[in-house]
């Protein structure tokens, strides 16, 4: 299909801009000016609304597919949260109004759903005081990590290490490292989560933290997360729960009771707001009692008379990690998604995604390898090691997958597990979209058996079959020439 | 309400398939002493009530008011196709295109998108995206100290005052030194930079238009500090770049900026979109996703995600960035928004916004007592001189129905007579007038 550039024609347009109404002329000197036109597609309004609707025809989504995409929580983003994000009081509101004037009164309707939103993880999580700011995930974890060494430095320490197990999403290293921290990897036991046996042995006074998932990447709940609280904070170190899994405990446990100090959740998972083929997310954190003076600038604070304020002068805090109040148009779609759930809905959230994982392992089991063969939470993780050595790997059963209309579960993670296959269905897949994807799966698994080369050549049904990845890193091509440089070339 | 289709027959067949006796049962690696108890949450409601509910708390928002206000962040229109794009589920529903063949579509918009910046910016290369102007700026520093083997960064004080805010929040526990040039309402002050750029520097972080609004050619500046071997950074107003002098005209290394004008609501400060762009030869030091061409065994032309080595799921502490989610779909509403307006469509939009700014700048001056800073040219936004404080001006312009401009002392302190005021292509005539008159009223 061809790029929208290659689809420009000189003098077309796609929007009209008005003439001006006012009668005098900027004066912008010559020198100031660039030089040659951004060349942008000269294309129709018609010619881009095709061109998208094709592009958005070649993929895979939610609404058109099972999206079993491990740790990703891929659940069904009801239509009404787009109508209440997009409301005009809403989308509309300018970031810098509550600094015009009373710190907020312009923005009542705003700030109380911030305000709210941040009970109800409080609750959720059983957190002290939540920030909204944080814009993703990962950005959340850098928060959270901040928000430590902020504690620390605080009480006049200089911890130097966070430990995070070998289990971790990438994210967790990264975040930590990026926030000035040493990783210390901690190995998984014959079970899929941290011993405390090893990591008695890791923890020391250097130790600022234990970053961990729970459920973990393998979908499994570590019984002993109170035994490992412990030991972290006999060494005067914090808990942090990175909050990507939460949809297998959201109304069960709460991280708060579990022994953690920092909680960081992905809106885009747990809360079904979309994930827009890579973000906007938002990754709102959460904190005990103690680290609350260290949360970013600013708060929302509800004062005595029920009004709704800005809270700027907080001389502890980490400053601002964001310009405003976060991805706000994502957190409104969370609140909407709260709403319309109440108590009784979180609980069946969560029971029903972990049923929908269970049920799937559980009739997945005869056909594939379960490296740990115990009840899953949320998700769980396959081996195709067995099918590998016939010569049909991870990336093989994915690219079947996909010939039958399946997107396939996160492959290749995590690394602890050779040939993983991670799913996680959610709790909105029906039962026989589940037991569509089973007998998907057992269909692969035979044709492993008997004819590893129709997995080979899949997939077959795509507007691209599979895709040359060194040549693309090689012969790097990420930005389409201008059509003088390509004459030059 | 909850969005979870079995029956209770299906239910009782699933569990039997598990053999587990109940829904309870599926929890037990959770010991009972670990479990929530009935949490203090209220009770679910319908898809109508919700709604009825969060208009009501809408219409408690000052929308009303009819904006001058921008501080970086700007009341653009955005055409009704941009919306109607980003509303196809199979776009916004999608994630990570981690499975290429499955995700054409995000992939060669990704693809389209990193060209439409390099274009609008001048540069080389851009990214897939990064949250916002704050965050992408704070990112160019890192790879900036990357880059140089350097720690120290110099600061322009025309660089919006949050994000300076957030750039030494975040360097806070590492070895990164700070410089600030001294304030200046103006364009960079070329003597009060040189002194402190020296062989220790990373990166000189400039804005144009800056926080003022005032337009530069900084092609001087990023000479000096190219050189004592520091890098250029450049946040930009990208609306701006339908006609002022690009980043890449100027010798910068780093380009970075807020998205928000192109085709995305305001909606209380996000979701944005950060952009970077950057020289060819530093890509493996650039944080954030890339989209590539490549192709399958016939031959056929296809995009893939590349140079993921560089990120956090293969590279983990040793990555770029710990950058994933990002903001794609913001990136397509800046996709959407440039192939709409279009070269000639970019330079009307820019065009207008500056003669409208430039009318409404010859408006405010012509009124006792006020002038406007005309110490270098303008695009659309710039600096008033009341003969009251600001803050007590735009106060007065709210009951009359104008967010009438940012009060500077709330980021500049000295600076409580100064009124920071926007214009964009969506005011009229009319209402600049009006505007006029209002602020003439309560002098």
């Amino acid at each position: 299909m061809n790029l929208i550039f290659e689809k420009s024609t000189p003098g077309r347009r796609g929007f009209r801009v008005p003439p001006s109404d006012v009668p005098s002329r900027a004066e912008i000197p010559q020198a100031l000016r660039r030089t040659r036109d951004a060349e942008l597609p000269e294309v129709s309004e018609l010619e881009v609304v095709r061109h998208f609707t094709q592009l958005s025809q070649r993929n895979f989504s939610i609404d058109t597919h099972m999206y079993p995409l491990g740790s990703c929580t891929m659940k069904y983003n009801p239509r009404f949260l787009e109508d209440v994000a997009a409301l005009e009081g809403f989308s509309r509101l300018h970031p810098l109004l509550p600094q015009l004037r009373g710190g907020g009164i312009l923005t009542q309707g705003a700030l109380q759903v911030l305000y709210e939103v941040a009970q109800w993880l409080c609750e959720i999580t059983g957190m002290a005081q939540f920030s909204m700011q944080p814009l993703a995930g990962a950005h959340g974890e850098l928060t959270g990590a901040m928000l430590i060494a902020a504690y620390h430095r605080f009480h006049g320490n200089r911890k130097t290490t966070v430990i995070i197990p070998d289990s971790a999403h990438g994210t967790n290293p990264a975040s930590a490292a990026i926030a000035g921290y040493q990783v210390v990897a901690a190995p998984s036991n014959e079970r899929g989560v941290l011993d405390p046996a090893h990591v008695k042995d890791l923890v020391n006074d250097q130790t600022a933290a234990l970053m961990l998932t729970c459920p973990n990447t393998l979908g499994l709940f570590n019984r002993d997360i109170r035994t490992l609280a412990d030991m972290v904070h006999a060494v005067g170190g914090l808990m942090y729960y990175d909050g990507a899994n939460l949809n297998a405990i959201a109304g069960w446990a709460r991280p708060g009771d579990l022994g953690f100090d920092v909680v960081q959740l992905n809106l885009h998972k747990t809360f079904a707001t979309p994930h827009g083929g890579g973000g906007p997310g938002a990754g709102p954190v959460g904190v005990a009692e103690p680290l609350v003076p260290f949360l970013p600038t600013s708060v929302v604070v509800k004062r005595a008379d029920g009004t709704y304020a800005l809270e700027y002068d907080r001389k502890d805090s980490i400053g601002y990690v964001a310009p405003f109040y976060g991805n706000f148009g994502v957190i409104l779609k969370a609140y909407a998604y709260m709403l319309a759930l109440g108590r009784e809905g979180l609980k069946r959230m969560a029971e029903t995604a972990v049923l929908n994982a269970n049920y799937l392992l559980a009739r997945l089991r005869p056909h594939y390898k379960v490296p740990f063969d115990r009840r899953c939470m949320h998700e769980f993780v396959l081996s195709a090691a067995p099918q590998a050595k016939k010569g049909v790997k991870a990336l093989d059963i994915a690219k079947g997958l996909i010939d039958r209309g399946i997107h396939p579960p996160t492959m290749y993670f995590p690394g602890i597990v050779p040939e993983a296959l991670m799913i996680e269905p959610t709790e909105t897949e029906s039962k026989e979209t589940l037991d569509a994807f089973v007998d998907a799966m057992i269909e692969i698994a035979r044709l492993a058996d008997e004819d590893p080369d129709a997995l080979h050549r899949a997939p077959t049904t795509t507007p691209v079959g599979r895709l040359d990845e060194v040549a693309a890193a090689r012969r790097l091509d990420v930005c389409f020439p201008l059509p003088d440089d390509a004459a030059q070339a | 309400m909850d969005f979870i289709p079995h029956t209770d027959a299906q239910r009782r067949e699933m569990l039997e398939a598990i053999g587990a006796a109940s829904a309870e049962d599926l929890f037990a690696d959770i010991p009972p002493a670990m479990r929530a108890g009935e949490l203090n949450l209220p009770a679910g409601h319908s898809e109508i009530w919700v709604r009825n509910h969060l208009e009501h708390l809408a219409a408690k928002n000052a929308t009303h008011l009819t904006p001058f206000v921008g501080g970086g962040f700007y009341d653009h229109y955005v055409p009704s196709a941009v919306t109607a794009i980003l509303r196809r589920g199979e776009l916004y529903t999608a994630y990570t295109p981690y499975q290429a063949e499955a995700s054409q579509g995000t992939l060669q918009a990704i693809y389209e998108y990193q060209t439409a910046i390099c274009r609008l910016t001048g540069m080389e290369v851009a990214n897939a995206s990064l949250y916002d102007g704050g965050t992408a700026l704070y990112e160019a520093a890192m790879m900036a100290t990357r880059l140089t083997g350097r720690n120290k960064i110099v600061l322009d004080s025309g660089v919006n005052p949050i994000y300076r805010n957030m750039l030494h929040g975040y360097t806070r526990n590492l070895n990164v030194a700070f410089r600030e040039v001294p304030t200046a309402c103006g364009p960079t002050p070329r003597d009060q930079v040189e002194p402190f750029l020296d062989e220790e520097t990373a990166a000189i972080v400039l804005q144009n238009p800056n926080f003022f609004g005032f337009i530069d050619d900084l092609a001087d500046v990023v000479d000096m500090a190219h050189r004592v071997g520091a890098l250029a950074v450049m946040s930009c107003y990208p609306i701006s770049l339908g006609l002022v002098k690009t980043p890449g005209e100027m010798g910068v290394d780093i380009a970075t900026g807020e998205g928000q004008s192109l085709g995305l609501p305001l909606s209380f400060g996000g979701p944005y979109l950060g952009f970077m762009a950057t020289r060819k030869k530093f890509i493996r030091q650039m944080p954030g996703r890339l989209a590539g061409v490549t192709h399958d065994k016939e031959g056929r032309r296809g995009f893939v995600l590349t140079l993921q080595t560089r990120e956090q799921h293969i590279r983990r502490q040793g990555a770029t960035s710990n950058i994933c989610t990002n903001e794609a779909l913001c990136a397509l509403a800046a996709l959407v928004y440039l192939s709409l307006v279009g070269k000639e469509g970019l330079k009307e939009v820019a065009q207008l916004c500056a003669d409208k700014a430039a009318y409404a700048a010859q408006r405010l001056d012509r009124i006792d007592g006020v002038s406007v800073h005309r110490a270098a040219p303008f695009f659309n936004e710039f600096v008033c001189d009341l003969p009251v404080y600001a803050g007590e001006i735009v106060s007065g312009l709210i009951e009359k129905g104008y967010a009438g401009g940012f009060p500077l002392a709330q980021y500049y302190p000295g600076m409580e007579k100064r009124l920071l005021v926007a214009v964009t292509e969506k005011r009229t005539r009319e209402e600049i007038g009006a505007f006029a008159e209002a602020l003439e009223g309560l002098l």
